[in-house]
């Protein structure tokens, strides 16, 4: 599957099939910090995701102040 | 996993309350979370007029877009702060919701140019008085925001505070024992002397994912990139040190701030409190009037450089 990642831009190729919250572990990412959104839906933890899914895992962090 | 109230299939889950929603029951979470906090906090009420600060993200916006399904009469201000691309792009997102959104409710968008005033952006700003640039941004902002409530006769200013933001602050303060800042942790601020306006934090009870997922599935258009000026800061690394912890152990950031919150409320009325110590030391700018410990307040003093150093 194609997942999309931000800061910095870039799309990396993962092997499926694979749980959202196996995928975030693999990335080393935090639940806490991201949500995942496959095509335009958002997603719960224990979604599968196959090859040819379209993902985005976005950072939800933001704020210097 | 399917929703806890209406058990069809979920679109999130919320471990710190052991709960997931589908898109309807999480949006009547999220304005039932931002109903008690302004019930419970006294912030304001439907007959009041609230000014929200818009930055193009996420927490803004989605303030914005609540407040006004919630029925509260809802104008926003937009600052400008002249960081390139950065700036063009989030100024885009705010005048999209603003005509898409909020029109339809009858709101207004104010905006302030920060070069237009100052010759110049935050990042040359913040290099010509020497000062960090996100301490030179809060400066602006606080001053402008206060600014436009005052002399439009707003009576509430809204921030999109939210949890993750308030407990990475109390954590900041905490670290480096800056206990005269504790006071004005709460999320309802009032206007301690005249030229200061009230403020509030509609969203302390939401944290930043929770809000990242009303905008998304409401198709609320924010910016996602971080602020390039942002970069490394401590308040980024606490928010990456507690979402850490969150993980491992959900519920830690509310347990955190609301356990602090109530532990103040016990303390002293803090609102009083406050009002004393502000009306004590803070006295009219003699350039602009606006409140200020020293004799000309400190946003005056960088327009001053500014426009003695910049060319206009």
């Amino acid at each position: 599957m194609q997942v999309q990642l931000s800061h910095p831009a870039r799309t990396v190729e993962v092997k499926g099939p694979k749980k959202v919250k196996e995928l975030l572990r693999e990335l080393n990412l935090v639940v806490e910090a991201h949500l995942v959104i496959k095509g335009d839906d958002l997603v719960t933890e224990d979604e599968m995701l196959y090859d040819g899914d379209q993902i985005e895992i976005r950072p939800v962090i933001s704020g210097g102040d | 996993m399917n929703c806890t109230k209406c058990k069809t299939k979920a679109v999130i889950g919320l471990p710190r309350h052991n709960a997931a929603f589908c898109k309807g029951c999480f949006n009547g979470f999220v304005h039932d979370q931002v109903a008690r906090a302004i019930k419970s906090e006294k912030m304001f009420g439907k007959e009041d007029r609230i000014l929200v600060a818009v930055s193009g993200g996420k927490d803004s916006l989605a303030l914005w877009d609540i407040l006004l399904k919630l029925g509260y009469r809802t104008d926003a201000l937009y600052v400008n702060l002249g960081i390139g691309a950065y700036s063009e792009q989030s100024h885009a997102k705010v005048t999209k919701f603003a005509d898409a959104v909020a029109a339809s409710h009858g709101a207004t968008l104010h905006l302030h140019t920060v070069e237009q005033e100052a010759g110049a952006g935050i990042k040359e700003l913040a290099q010509l008085i020497h000062r960090p640039t996100c301490s030179t941004c809060g400066t602006i902002k606080r001053y402008q925001f206060n600014r436009v409530a005052i002399e439009q006769d707003y009576d509430v200013m809204a921030t999109g505070h939210n949890l993750d933001d308030e407990a990475a602050r109390l954590l900041g303060n905490v670290l480096h024992w800056q206990e005269e800042y504790l006071d004005k942790q709460g999320p309802s601020l009032p206007a301690s002397v005249e030229g200061f306006a009230k403020k509030v934090k509609p969203l302390y009870r939401l944290s930043e994912r929770e809000l990242a997922a009303y905008a998304v599935l409401n198709r609320i258009d924010y910016i996602v990139e971080e602020c390039p000026m942002a970069k490394g800061s401590k308040m980024l690394q606490y928010k990456e040190v507690l979402n850490r912890l969150e993980t491992e152990s959900p519920g830690t950031k509310q347990t955190f701030y609301w356990g602090f919150l109530e532990k103040q409320s016990k303390k002293q009325p803090t609102a009083t409190t406050m009002t004393e110590k502000d009306r004590a030391v803070l006295h009219p700018c003699t350039s602009c009037s606006q409140p200020t410990t020293a004799e000309v307040c400190s946003y005056c003093k960088m327009m001053l450089r500014a426009k003695t150093v910049v060319p206009r």
